[in-house]
């Protein structure tokens, strides 16, 4: 394991560039724009971003799972459809969450 | 009477927030693992995930230092995973930037993507809240689950490589947000916005530096907010 230890120097530019790099992100917009207006058009854009990144961000690994090495998988396909079908009959994140994970273990269980 | 319902919206946001420990929990320990055997020490692998605190990006970094790729290259990519936390920092600017500027520095830090979407959905569905009601429900929702994830980081690189595969730590993630985005899919526009977003995810998936992600969130942006636009001129009466 020692062998695949990076050179620290680099590891720390990396730990502290993102350190600071990450919080100027999320600092950007709440700290500086604070209380002052936004027009419109940008609202109407902020309105949807969390039902367009958070898809975007998760349909990659549903379809192809880094688990698997980038492999579809019956288990994990099936058990994103079950969280998906809760999610919109209860309306509710929790027995999504619930009825995902049974599914996930469940699937695994029995089709591997 | 501000402190005292502030106060209650922080413990709701706490209660909203606690099962995400089932997700913050096998993700913060995979991390740990895999730091570890890329061979960090306890210490930098405590560093990184507290002082970044952004999971994702995190693992990104992991990876392409990994292939060894030019240190420019891996914070760019890193952050550039990280670049819709700016745009969710842009979203709850609304609700939040009334706040004093250190309560915002904080909440800076602790925009991630569940404190993110939770908040979303209690700041819309809510209206009548006001900022520090909004900002005690924000903090309440990391309440838990930020220790969680720095405390299961750390049983993960103590632990290593020991803990079996057959665990699926890394589907734990995509079933959180599946389960958080269906009950936020409420209008026809928020349907397009997803659509449009998913399809162009997995089109663009081959982009370098998880450039797909970016591409596709702002499409799904545009597009929600277009059909927004034409289903309101076709709903008002002229």
């Amino acid at each position: 394991m020692t062998e695949a230890g990076f050179d620290p120097v680099t590891l720390w530019i990396v730990i502290i560039g993102m350190a600071v790099g990450s919080f100027a992100l999320r600092f950007l917009f709440i700290g500086l724009v604070g209380n002052r207006a936004m027009p419109p058009w940008v609202l109407r854009h902020l309105r949807y971003t969390a039902v367009a990144f958070l898809p975007a961000l998760v349909a990659p690994l549903v379809i192809w799972p880094t688990a698997t090495g980038g492999q579809p998988d019956l288990a994990r396909l099936l058990a994103a459809l079950v969280t998906i079908a809760v999610g919109l009959a209860t309306k509710n994140v929790i027995p999504a969450m619930l009825a995902g994970a049974a599914a996930l273990y469940g699937l695994l269980y029995l089709l591997v | 009477m501000t402190r005292t319902t502030a106060k209650s919206f922080f413990w709701k946001g706490f209660w909203d927030g606690a099962p995400f420990v089932l997700v913050a929990g096998p993700f913060g320990m995979l991390f740990g693992v895999l730091a570890t055997e890329a061979g960090l020490n306890l210490v930098e692998a405590m560093t990184f995930t507290i002082t970044v605190f952004a999971g994702a990006a995190q693992f990104t970094a992991l990876q392409l230092m990994h292939e060894q790729a030019p240190t420019l290259i891996v914070l760019i990519s890193a952050l550039a995973v990280n670049l819709r936390v700016a745009v969710y920092s842009a979203s709850l600017t609304p609700y939040l930037g009334d706040a004093p500027l250190w309560q915002r520095a904080c909440a800076a830090y602790m925009t991630v993507d569940q404190s993110y979407a939770l908040s979303i959905i209690q700041f819309e569905t809510e209206p009548a809240m006001t900022t520090p009601q909004r900002m005690a429900y924000f903090f309440g929702t990391t309440g838990i689950v930020a220790p969680v994830w720095m405390l299961a980081t750390l049983f993960g690189a103590v632990m290593g490589s020991r803990i079996p595969e057959s665990w699926a730590l890394d589907f734990v993630l995509p079933i959180a947000f599946l389960a958080m985005i269906a009950p936020m899919l409420r209008t026809t526009a928020h349907l397009i916005a997803a659509f449009v977003a998913i399809t162009v995810a997995l089109t663009a998936a081959g982009l370098p530096y998880n450039l797909g992600l970016i591409v596709s969130g702002f499409a799904g942006m545009m597009a929600g907010a277009q059909a927004e636009l034409m289903l309101s001129r076709k709903g008002a009466p002229k």
